[in-house]
């Protein structure tokens, strides 16, 4: 028959049409909220879905998961007494790494000594330029700068991050991503107690030392 | 644990065949042949003829300076096995001329255009050898090595001005022209009398006045393009008509032209993982794929096998997609305005969901690390794939082939409307569905396996009208074999380390040439990189499939109506940002 | 628009009649007019595009905003979203579509490249931001900005609508002719903007 075939697609579209409000239906018989809860943005965007796809933004957001990337931030930590410690270092890996090369520090050096001090004076990114790949958090070895999750950043100029617009609290971090929190704060801890025990070891074997003969320095 | 495939030539004895012109390449860590310049259109059709080697994949050229420059081309069988490199070598002296070989292989059309463009080497022979990716009238052939462009700063990175002392400047701050321009020496502009397109119309049919029938009629000039909703990005096609029918075509490129290359090439090898994805950006997942291949290979070192077979899973993922999406796209070049295409983004949407839930990002994955991948796919995610791959995607396929498949609008528009057949097709080097559609069953997965794909068990689809029909339903075929690969690579993987390597920012890459192809879901994606043991590549081209298929573009259209031009070019399943690069 | 909004002019509405009438500004009802129903035009240059038609569909649907009619001519197009890497030989039709835009008109510039040039930005043919020659209304970084982000970055630019006042508009003023109006950029040697031309020809003098 001519027109089979057309009929047969209208019958797709029409299926889909009517999933919606029968899963509307089914929601209601279940006394579960479809729309403006976050089970519901789930099973919109689960294999179950059926009938309507849309996630009305900006009401309801999609669910990001925890690697999801947008631009880069740097992390610091809130200190008891209301100031800021920066973790960065300016170990300068990050604008080495930089695909666009959109990272610009400068390091600070000790007005007295002269020699350089672990924490940048000046922070760029030009977000005009970054390709939000992620290599800058990939590489940092003092999880100092991470991916954001927040995209509402449109603005009416241009975008070049300074240190102030960048800087984010650990608060923050720890709430986007827990499980990578969680992950670095255990190595951190091992870490500090590995350097720990290596210490206690040394202080014992200061403590050892006297009793050999001083005549032998080199070890 | 797969090691790297040896260098990939096959082993034909070249050497002995023609003494004197054909030289072992001799360099450590460079395969193929060398041949004198004055016989490579005899070697070239030995190769073709004697040999077998009937598909010309990839021609670039090399600037070695301060010396020499070099043709490099890729031949490979269609009948499966590894490739064939031969090279030209010619003194770097203005005009530096090579002979072309577009009467052996009419494919190499747009891609010697492209390296008469950016690198200045003439192919005399070439019928039509203008600039392709720049316009007429630019000044220099940017990607020879003593060229710079406006926002030249380091021939490498990372740049010495970004750290320690890293004050913040605009590029344009450093530009005596305050923006990304190089102007020759007392040039004034209000002198300049821009060149047109005079070449580009002159190379189509003329404005004849033909008597046909006694009746006569003439010829007007269309442009499709750059800004046109179905040519799928920023293409510009300018053809003749006369009444419906195409008498002539010409496809103008190069409005999205991003200098991939010449950034590439002062970029670090890892840098340039991240640009990749911005190749075919429906597919991140496998321009990464092809990548790491070439530069696993240059650096001869193994990948892990729990990162083997999720990168196998992430590629044939993005395959779905991308067909998917195609279908969608199609059935709105088609007038379909919208519904197919609506359906075709909820299923991308969700295979979007698991690479943003892997990878970080949904398009722009940058996942792929040399011996690995960057992340483990975690359990829940793993559920994730399995409940789409077993529960949600094969039905759905079946639902969109049962709502177009036998739709009697969809048939009249594409049944028994020829695109291409098998012999031009190979002749063009076409790769990809386009050229299984035809009737060859090329597929580098098969043909010349890389990564995992040898313990997979699918068939390569094939169907042999090669009309547009034909070209629509191999999408369906592909998603289907696909959906195979994944069960099986779901099934089988294992546990374990996802990196060979050491996560490290800097990698050490010997010197050497290594060329790393896959077959990503437009064709054949290859890339060239050669390293002379910096920290930088020397050289880096891709051989995009989209921009090599466009070369059979004028063949497919001339003789067919304009109405059928719109789906004969969706059915390239172009992807500007890899036809311009 | 809810009678909330609506009813936020500074005027005060006796107890009886309220529920009863609404008063508004003709601003304000001009405008809400204006930004429920902005019609970008469909345009797309990049990897941004992609995301661009992804906000289209149905998973986030910008037809809740009005903004379902992408036009593929800019006579009925009021909105230029520059989704993606602009280049120089890109550029002369770009400014060309937006010159036959009719006013008002807005631009988005969508994505990192579009906006100052993105990763690209150091190649030999890339346009180092879209608002060197077009005037930009919002900005939205990324790279690309996913469908939120975009719409995130549309509702920036209704709010922007909804601060514009008749009275200020330049396109009923009637002295200026075309007050966007941008000269076409021509391909030379390198890209010419005719608006430094001046500037371009005592640059190449100086050069050694
Ligand atoms: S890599 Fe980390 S610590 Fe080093 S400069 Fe960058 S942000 Fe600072
Ligand atoms: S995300 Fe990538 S491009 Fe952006 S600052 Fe970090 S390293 Fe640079
Ligand atoms: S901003 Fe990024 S995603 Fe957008 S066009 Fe530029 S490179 Fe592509």
């Amino acid at each position: 028959m001519y027109g089979k075939g057309i009929l047969k697609g209208l019958g797709v579209t029409w299926k889909r049409f009517w999933d919606t409000y029968t899963e509307d239906i089914a929601w209601v018989l279940r006394g579960k909220k479809r729309y403006y809860t976050e089970e519901g943005v789930r099973h919109r965007s689960s294999k179950d879905q059926k009938g309507i796809f849309t996630v009305q933004y900006p009401e309801e957001k999609l669910i990001q998961p925890e690697e999801s990337r947008f631009l880069p931030f740097l992390v610091y930590n809130e200190l008891p007494d209301g100031k800021r410690e920066i973790l960065c270092t300016s170990c300068g890996i990050c604008p080495k790494v930089c695909p666009p090369q959109c990272i610009w520090i400068v390091r600070s050096n000790d007005p007295v000594t002269g020699r350089p001090i672990p924490e940048p004076t000046e922070f760029y990114i030009d977000m005009d330029l970054c390709m939000n790949c992620g290599y800058c958090a990939e590489y940092c070895p003092f999880d100092a700068i991470k991916m954001d999750h927040d995209f509402e950043v449109s603005s009416y100029g241009r975008n070049v991050y300074d240190m102030e617009k960048l800087l984010k609290s650990s608060e923050y971090y720890k709430s986007i991503r827990p499980l990578n929190y969680e992950r670095e704060e255990t190595a951190r801890i091992a870490e500090a107690e590995a350097k720990k025990a290596k210490e206690a070891a040394r202080a014992a074997a200061q403590a050892a030392k006297p009793a050999n003969p001083p005549a032998a320095p080199t070890a | 644990m797969t090691t790297p495939a040896p260098a990939s030539t096959a082993t034909v004895d070249l050497a002995t065949r023609f003494p004197g012109v054909v030289q072992l390449d001799a360099r450590p860590d460079y395969t193929g042949f060398i041949v004198e310049k004055d016989s490579l259109l005899e070697v070239a059709a030995a190769i073709r003829d004697e040999f077998g080697f009937d598909l010309l994949s990839s021609v670039t050229g090399v600037d070695y300076a301060p010396d020499k420059m070099e043709v490099v081309y890729h031949a490979y069988r269609t009948s499966g096995g590894p490739g064939l490199a031969f090279k030209v070598q010619v003194p770097r002296i203005d005009p530096v001329e090579v002979p072309s070989l577009i009467h052996l292989w009419p494919g190499v059309d747009l891609q010697e255009r492209e390296v008469w463009d950016l690198l200045g080497i003439k192919f005399s022979g070439h019928p039509d050898l203008r600039r392709i990716l720049m316009w007429e009238g630019f000044e220099g052939h940017p990607l020879r090595k003593d060229w710079k462009e406006g926002f030249y700063e380091e021939d490498v990175k990372p740049f010495k001005s970004r750290w320690p002392q890293g004050k913040f400047a605009m590029a344009e701050d450093l530009n005596p022209f305050g923006d990304n321009l190089t102007f020759p020496k007392n040039f004034e502009p209000e002198k300049w009398i821009p060149e047109g397109e005079a070449l580009l119309y002159g190379a189509l049919a003329r404005y004849t006045v033909e008597n046909e029938d006694g009746i006569s009629s003439d010829r007007i000039v269309i442009n499709m393009g750059p800004h046109h909703p179905s040519t799928h990005g920023v293409f510009r096609a300018v053809m003749t008509l006369e009444g419906e029918t195409i008498k002539g075509l010409k496809p103008v490129l190069g409005y999205l032209h991003r200098n991939h290359e010449k950034i590439g090439e002062r970029n670090t090898f890892l840098q340039n993982m991240p640009y990749t994805d911005r190749l075919d950006y429906f597919n991140s997942m496998t321009n990464n794929f092809g990548y790491a291949l070439a530069v696993e290979k240059l650096m001869k070192i193994p990948v892990a096998e729990r990162a083997d077979y999720i990168r196998v899973i992430v590629s044939e993922l993005s395959r779905i997609q991308n067909h998917f999406v195609f279908i969608g796209t199609l059935l709105n070049d088609l007038g379909a305005m919208y519904t197919p295409s609506l359906y075709a983004y909820e299923e991308r949407e969700l295979v979007l969901d698991i690479f943003e839930a892997i990878s970080g990002s949904r398009m722009m994955c940058n996942y792929y690390r040399f011996g690995g991948v960057v992340r483990d796919i975690p359990d829940d995610v793993m559920q994730k794939i399995k409940d789409l791959v077993y529960e949600r995607i094969p039905p759905k396929t079946d639902e969109l082939d049962r709502m177009l498949s036998e739709n009697e609008v969809l048939l009249a528009r594409m049944r028994g409307i020829r695109m291409i057949n098998a012999e031009d097709a190979v002749a063009y080097s076409i790769t990809g569905p386009v050229l299984r559609a035809a009737g060859v069953p090329y597929d580098v997965r098969r043909a010349d396996p890389y990564g995992i794909y040898d313990r997979f068990d699918f068939d390569v689809a094939v169907r042999y009208n090669g009309d547009l029909m034909d070209n629509y339903l191999i999408r369906i075929d592909e998603i289907r074999q696909s959906l195979r690969i994944l069960d099986q690579a779901i099934r089988q993987i294992p546990q374990g380390p996802i990196n060979s390597q050491k996560p490290a920012y800097q990698v050490r890459v010997p010197a050497g040439e290594a060329y790393g192809r896959i077959e990503s879901p437009k064709g054949e994606l290859g890339f060239y990189v050669l390293s002379n043991g910096k920290p930088n590549p020397w050289r880096y081209h891709v051989r995009a499939p989209s921009f090599v298929n466009v070369t059979a573009l004028e063949k497919i259209s001339v003789g067919t109506k304009i109405a059928d031009f719109v789906v004969l070019l969706a059915m390239f399943d172009m992807v500007m940002g890899e036809c311009d690069r | 628009m809810d009678s909330e909004t609506f009813n936020l002019p500074q005027y005060e509405i006796p107890e009886d009649l309220r529920h009863a009438v609404a008063v508004t500004t003709l601003d304000r009802l001009y405008n809400w007019g204006r930004r429920s129903s902005v019609w970008p035009l469909m345009f797309g240059l990049a990897c941004c595009a992609i995301e661009m038609i992804a906000a289209q569909t149905a998973r986030y649907d910008m037809a809740r905003f009005g903004m379902e009619v992408m036009r593929p001519t800019p006579r009925q197009a009021d909105l230029l979203i520059v989704s993606g890497t602009v280049t120089k030989k890109m550029l002369p039709p770009i400014v060309r579509l937006y010159n036959q835009m009719p006013e008002p008109k807005y631009v988005v510039a969508m994505g990192a490249c579009a906006s100052g040039g993105g990763p690209f930005k150091e190649g030999y043919n890339v346009v180092a931001g879209i608002d060197k020659f077009l005037p930009v209304d919002v900005y939205i970084p990324g790279c690309p900005p996913t469908p939120q982000a975009l719409i995130a970055g549309l509702i920036k630019l209704q709010e922007k609508i909804d601060r514009q006042i008749i009275k200020e508009a330049s396109w009923y003023k009637r002295k200026v002719k075309d007050p966007n109006y941008v000269p076409v950029p021509i391909l030379g040697p390198d890209l010419i903007d005719p608006r430094r031309a001046a500037d371009i020809k005592a640059a190449a003098a100086q050069e050694e």
